[in-house]
């Protein structure tokens, strides 16, 4: 937890935020609304004996108590996905439309894939990227399994992607930079989260984080709008990265809430200053809502 | 006549009269295929655009960006065609299987189990011979589970290995 303690002075009640760290995560799922109400879904998993509890702030996140939810009857028909509590946030922030045209420029494993094809009605096209040929099999078969149709997967290294495999395609309506990072948020499921996280290894991802989302700005329309996400605190990685981004483009960052307890952006960190309208980034911390730590901020293109 | 290129993603002629790949089925035959076989509502891939990848593989995709496109996947892999019968896909059959009419057999839970642990069994079924989509009742509706192949009384799971349940 050593790499933590420098968080110490923005988190508050740190002593929580320590000890819901060490807990494990509950186990959730996401309904995938391709297949299926979310009603119907909690009724399957009853009917197996599976306990289910409903999240306020998202019709589609259940609880469920069984460490093994990809053994039922309702996952099995692609009703749901397994997926952290947290990591439906960015989908949900971003909320693209029926018809769009949506960029996922890190999209493995799949899951946020999977969302914003849910989030367009399946309706339109997300092309789905990540440089990681081993990792595609994992995207493609969760899209497969969860029989999403608008999803295109390429593999390209996404600060250099193009629309040469799209020639009718001009610009994204949307765009997803949910991106790779030191995932120190995800240290209730994965204990080795934070071996060789630190300043230095953040400010080495912060330059190629802030590449991915300056291309996602320079390939989404006017009053498009770009979501930046990750699962890590560190300030390196999140609003110096789109403090950066507001520098080199033309964007703005715009408001949200998804109805989860969360806390602003910092607007200065480690003797930087960030510009002030990242206070309205969130982060969202363990021990707010009992999920894993995310990053997400909204950025409107143009001026 | 061209010949197929297997590893990128080509359109469908609208017709057979505008095939131009040897072999390549025409996005009416695939249509009236489902239609025909399954009774799913004509419309049912109104909005979509069909193509080939790798040999008879049909993929739908909602959606309209040229051609030929050179991605990983484009949309979901529907159908096996190049074949005497077509074999529809496990995802297809469960997301687009939901509006069958025809064709479609309901198990009770042991023979619905018995099909996803991907064995075959003796079914009482007096319709068609050859593929079927298998489902069953889960949660207030008739859900479907995948394909299966109808024959001399057995049914066959075709579901894939890697989606066998044993519950």
């Amino acid at each position: 937890m050593d790499a933590l303690s420098r968080y110490e002075p923005i988190i508050e009640d740190f002593e929580g935020f320590l000890a819901a760290c060490e807990r494990p995560l509950p186990t959730t799922v996401r309904v995938n609304p391709l297949a299926v109400d979310p009603d119907r879904a909690v009724e399957a998993l009853e009917a197996e004996d599976v306990a289910v509890q409903r999240r306020d702030w998202h019709e589609g996140v259940l609880e469920v108590d069984t460490g093994k939810p990809g053994n039922t009857w309702p996952y099995v028909h692609g009703w749901l996905h397994g997926q952290e509590e947290v990591s439906c946030v960015p989908p949900r922030v971003l909320d693209p439309e029926p018809g769009d045209v949506v960029w996922d420029s890190c999209a493995a494993p799949g899951g946020k894939t999977a969302q914003l094809a849910a989030e367009i009605d399946d309706e339109g096209l997300v092309v789905a990227n990540d440089d990681n040929l081993g990792r595609l099999s994992a995207l493609r078969g969760n899209c497969d399994r969860l029989g999403v149709t608008s999803a295109a997967v390429t593999n390209t290294d996404a600060r250099r992607a193009t629309f040469d495999a799209f020639p009718d395609v001009d610009a994204f309506d949307a765009a997803l930079v949910d991106a790779p990072c030191t995932c120190e948020g995800t240290i209730r499921k994965n204990p080795d989260a934070l071996e060789g996280a630190g300043k230095s290894a953040s400010r080495n991802l912060g330059r190629l984080q802030a590449d991915i989302l300056e291309r996602a700005v320079e390939l989404t329309r006017e009053s498009g709008e770009v979501v930046y996400s990750t699962c890590t605190f560190a300030p390196e990685e999140n609003e110096a990265v789109v403090n950066e981004v507001l520098d080199r483009t033309e964007c703005r960052l715009v408001e949200f809430d998804v109805g989860l307890d969360s806390s602003p952006g910092l607007t200065e960190w480690d003797g930087e200053s960030y510009d002030d309208s990242l206070e309205l980034a969130r982060r969202y911390y363990p021990h707010q809502n009992d999920t894993g730590g995310f990053f997400a901020a909204k950025l409107e293109v143009g001026r | 006549m061209r010949d197929n290129v297997s590893r990128e993603f080509d359109r469908l002629p609208a017709t057979e009269a505008d095939r131009e790949v040897e072999g390549r089925p025409s996005r009416e035959a695939v249509v009236d295929w489902w239609v025909d076989r399954f009774g799913v509502p004509e419309d049912t891939f109104a909005e979509y655009t069909f193509w080939e990848k790798g040999a008879g593989k049909v993929w739908a995709l909602p959606f309209d960006p040229g051609t030929p496109v050179p991605v990983e996947a484009l949309g979901l892999k529907i159908l096996r065609t190049r074949q005497e019968h077509w074999k529809p896909t496990t995802v297809a059959a469960q997301r687009f299987g939901r509006e069958a009419t025809k064709n479609v057999v309901e198990l009770e839970r042991e023979q619905a189990e018995t099909f996803l642990a991907g064995e075959e069994q003796d079914l009482d079924w007096d319709g068609d011979w050859g593929y079927l989509i298998a489902a069953h009742e889960l949660a207030g509706g008739v859900e479907p589970i995948g394909v299966g192949l109808f024959t001399y009384g057995t049914l066959q799971s075709m579901v894939p290995k890697g989606r066998r349940r044993e519950f």
